[in-house]
């Protein structure tokens, strides 16, 4: 059963893409059969180059590789036979309906007969495909298509497969059923490699290979790194104003990295392990208590702590008047497709100066919700108002009142970096004298004068995401609407942008934002969950956590009261729904 | 509003200029389009070949196969010794068309009679087939009035003395290098809007535009303005090379010409931007840009002539603004078309511009918000 035979041998390996600092850096690890080995990084941190090279795609510039005891360079025909691979965007075949697609993998890779209705029957199992099977694959949401794919990559089974990013932009119910599917596998002696950006996820794995800008940064159990932080993690409970808490506790000698958590920051301490700490050496009021170390603390600690100092971003905006309006409303907002409501009389409001964040499983309307909200598109029924400026009448007015990052970093690739900041400049209005000082303060801030005549779509994801933000803060509007704005960014990247966020809130800004990290969600300070068109939830953090509380789980993660209020809401509704449809 | 919407125009040129690609697709196809359809698109008649097939051994029928062979139009002649001969060169395609003589043709002349000679011509290709057939007998005419002036026939035919008005010589060139100032400027206004609102939807960059304070109509001035600018500079690069390079005179008054091109572009940037609502990727814009210009190009008059269409086909080149504009474009060059005639043009063009326009608008502020 637990065989552990080595099926990957690496040593010294190292790709180049032309001159510059490689895709692939020197590594030495191995992959062993029976396990799933967790390939952690952020993008461009080498991954998928790491996995092509051991599926045979890509010839390795220098070191060792030996796979399922070949070498790729020699013979990847045996290893395309041996070994599967799953690339990021599984090649499904979008109009075909789910079973075709099954049955084209099964024919391709020859398996019929009785074989192919147990293999079937099995991969079914793992969710309530049924209702799904003679829909279009196209048609499916992200995180259903990406269970396809795997299903259609583990149609025969392979003695090494590699998975590049299968949970990437899928929500935790999903992600679990992945897992799932996965670890039955493992049972039969399959070794897995499972690349992740999300650091949480890498933790569940036996064993870890943590890359970083193509340098490995560790290799091994994730126990074993996660120990050099125990006794360094700290929970201090706050009562009022937890973000200024925040940026006080980080300016402290002592504070390497630190989180809002609902009412509590967790931090991280530099130095020794140690069994007591008083709170108030870093400026703090409340009592510490030890708290569970976790894989990406000490993944921070290894990559030296995010970058100090208080946000320049929110010290050089303006403060935003006070206002007792709310600043975000949604009342009664519905959009329907045909006779489908993907948004289904969602109200809400948000007062000035927080942070609101709306979760829910992939195609359960949060999309559909969100842009709305930000004027994308228009509600069957219902109003979004922002500013109290409705978004249907004073579109223009209300729009220049906020500003956008949407996921994928909205730039114009070809336009360099002064570029792009000019054209944000110029159709926000600003008048023609303030855009120069404005775009050169942004490149100041955002430290991005050195590339500021480069071509933004060559620019490191962290630099873009940066550009991103100056982009949306141009013209200093009232609210920000951030759609997955940290997904696949680095750790320390993503600490630094939620300092800046929340020193904009402090400013008086209202934030909306959507994600799928769910302790970035525990930033927020009230967190919406849709689910099915509809607003199931709407509370604080730990409102939220404290529901999925039980006597088995007595602190339950952000993600258990997710999968908790969805599947309880399920749950409640399933009655009504069975007796319509057989 | 105008400051945005230049900020608009403004990154509109850049990225089209930065895009290596944008940039070749701007460049490369107008320059293979100019070479093409200037020097291969010809449908001038030369490098022809044609069979003669003479049993007559008198000294008339060799006068006029000398003749024919010394005319210049013809670059091959083949002497055949039977009808089956000039059949199978016929067949094969080696030949266009074949003379052939009757054995007793310089015995009639001599004898005062009339004296066919039977022209045999490949139907298959119909334009050249007519051509070789006027040059033939040009020939021939020419032949029988100067024998007839030689007083040893008499000739009761008027003689007719060609001349072309406009183009003296009948330079292929001259007629289509104007037509593809018109071509080339409905190619770039199509592609230029058709592929910028496609691209920024595939970027994901639209949306970040549509949450911006522009207003739709903003976004469609931004949009189209560029267009604008690039294919009217395009169709001042063509006119410049048609008077330099290719030396084809300029006789109208370009002001005239200019103007009827603004809205004979605006015609174009409407149904590009109807394109660019209508698809969610540039292969899609780019699929519909060429649906549109193929028929457009057919239609327009400049591969064949309207009259020759059937009479169903005629009324819907009404809808095709590239059939005013090569009227335009070839009466202002060639002949200086005077104002009257070409607002007789213009007015049909205005009103499909206010149409495209309005349909891209509508369409446009539909999927946008």
């Amino acid at each position: 059963m637990s065989d552990s035979a080595v099926l990957v041998e690496m040593r010294g390996l190292t790709k180049r893409f032309g001159p510059g600092r490689p895709a692939l850096d020197r590594l030495d690890a191995r992959i062993l059969g029976g396990t799933i080995t967790g390939l952690a990084g952020p993008d461009g941190a080498g991954k998928t180059t790491l996995l092509r090279m051991i599926a045979g795609l890509l010839d390795p510039t220098e070191g060792e590789l030996r796979v399922l005891g070949v070498d790729p360079r020699e013979d990847a025909e045996e290893i395309h036979a041996r070994a599967g691979y799953m690339p990021q965007r599984f090649g499904l075949y979008e109009d075909l309906s789910v079973q075709q697609n099954l049955d084209l993998y099964a024919d391709l890779r020859g398996v019929l007969g009785e074989e192919r209705r147990e293999t079937f029957g099995r991969l079914l199992g793992f969710t309530d495909w049924a209702r799904f099977t003679d829909r279009r694959a196209g048609a499916l949401s992200g995180g259903m298509k990406q269970k396809l794919g795997l299903a259609c990559a583990l149609i025969s089974k392979p003695e090494l497969l590699l998975l590049d990013e299968p949970g990437v932009g899928v929500d935790p119910i999903s992600r679990r059923d992945l897992w799932r599917m996965v670890e039955d596998l493992v049972k039969d002696g399959v070794g897995v490699v499972w690349s992740t950006a999300y650091l949480d996820e890498a933790e569940q794995c036996e064993t870890v290979i943590v890359l970083n800008e193509g340098r490995p940064v560790f290799c091994g159990p994730p126990g074993e790194l996660t120990g050099r932080v125990r006794g360094r993690a700290w929970a201090v409970p706050v009562e009022h104003g937890r973000r200024r808490a925040l940026s006080k506790a980080l300016q402290s000698e002592e504070v390497l990295d630190g989180v809002v958590q609902g009412h509590r920051l967790r931090l991280v301490l530099r130095g020794k392990a140690r069994d007591r700490w008083d709170a108030s050496e870093a400026g703090l009021e409340g009592k510490a208590e030890a708290a569970e170390p976790r894989f990406e603390d000490a993944f921070i600690d290894a990559l030296g702590g995010p970058p100090r100092g208080p946000s320049r971003i929110a010290e050089a905006m303006r403060q935003v008047p006070p206002d007792d309006h709310p600043v975000i409303e949604a009342q009664d907002l519905t959009k329907r497709f045909g006779d489908f409501a993907a948004t289904d009389g969602v109200s809400f409001t948000v007062p000035r100066g927080e942070i609101f964040g709306l979760l829910g499983p992939n195609g359960a309307g949060k999309s559909t919700t969100f842009k709305m909200l930000c004027g994308l598109l228009r509600p069957t029924s219902g109003r979004a108002l922002v500013t109290g400026l409705d978004l249907e009448h004073s579109g223009s007015e209300a729009r220049s009142r906020l500003g956008y990052m949407a996921q994928k970093f909205s730039l114009y690739g070809d336009l360099s970096v002064r570029q792009n900041l000019e054209f944000f400049a110029g159709i926000y209005g600003l008048p023609r004298a303030r855009q120069k000082p404005a775009v050169d303060g942004m490149l100041d801030v955002f430290a991005l004068r050195d590339q500021a005549d480069e071509a933004s779509g060559g620019l490191p994801l962290g630099f873009k995401q940066r550009l991103s933000m100056a982009a949306a803060l141009m013209h200093e509007p009232d609210v920000l609407f951030l759609d997955e704005p940290t997904s696949g960014v680095d750790p320390l990247t993503r600490r630094e942008f939620w300092k800046h966020i929340n020193g904009l809130v402090e400013k008086g800004v209202t934030v909306l934002v959507t994600t799928h990290f769910m302790d970035e969600a525990e930033y927020c300070d009230r967190i919406g969950l849709v689910y099915r068109g509809k607003l199931i939830a709407l509370g604080p953090p730990d409102e939220l956590k404290a529901k999925a509380r039980t006597d088995k789980n007595e602190s339950p993660t952000m993600e258990d009261a997710f999968i908790h209020l969805v599947q309880a809401w399920d749950r409640e509704q399933g009655g009504d729904r069975k007796e319509g449809k057989p | 509003m105008f400051q945005r919407i230049r900020s608009l125009v403004v990154k509109e040129l850049l990225a089209t200029l930065r895009d290596k690609k944008a940039r070749i697709a701007l460049i490369v196809p107008p320059i293979l389009q100019l070479f093409v359809f200037a020097f291969a698109g010809t449908q001038e008649v030369t490098n022809i070949s044609l069979a003669v097939f003479n049993p007559d051994a008198g000294r008339a029928s060799a006068e006029l196969v000398q003749r024919l062979e010394a005319s210049g139009n013809f670059s091959h002649i083949r002497f055949v010794r039977s009808t089956g001969e000039m059949q199978a060169a016929i067949d094969r395609q080696q030949v266009v068309a074949g003379v052939r003589f009757q054995d007793d043709f310089s015995a009639r002349l001599l004898g005062g009679q009339s004296a066919p000679v039977q022209l045999i011509l490949d139907g298959r290709k119909s334009n050249a087939a007519q051509i070789v057939q006027g040059y033939v007998q040009s020939v021939v005419e020419q032949f029988g009035r100067e024998r007839a002036a030689e007083g040893r026939v008499r000739l009761a035919d008027a003689a007719i003395e060609p001349r072309n008005w406009f183009n003296p010589n009948l330079i292929y060139l001259w007629f289509t290098v104007p037509s593809l100032v018109a071509m080339i400027t409905t190619l770039t206004a199509l592609n230029v809007t058709s592929m910028s609102v496609a691209r920024e939807r595939e970027m994901g960059t639209f949306d970040q535009l549509l949450v911006s304070p522009l207003r739709p109509l903003e976004i469609l001035a931004g949009k189209a303005l560029p267009a604008f600018g690039l294919a009217l500079a395009q169709a001042t690069i063509f006119l410049v090379v048609a008077v330099l390079v290719f030396r084809i005179p300029f006789r109208g008054s370009p002001p005239l010409l200019y103007g009827a091109l603004i809205v004979f572009i605006a015609a174009m940037v409407g149904v590009g931007l109807f394109i660019s609502s209508l698809s969610a990727t540039q292969q899609q814009a780019l699929l519909g840009t060429f649906t549109f210009m193929v028929p457009a190009m057919l239609l327009s008059g400049y591969a064949s002539p309207i009259e020759n269409m059937p009479a169903w086909l005629q009324p819907l080149t009404y809808l095709n603004p590239l059939r005013y504009m090569m009227v335009v474009v070839k009466g202002v060059y060639l002949k200086a078309l005077p104002a009257a005639e070409v607002l007789h043009q213009v007015w049909p063009m205005a009103l499909i511009a206010a149409a495209t326009v309005a349909l891209a608008t509508w369409q446009f502020r539909r999927r946008s918000a």
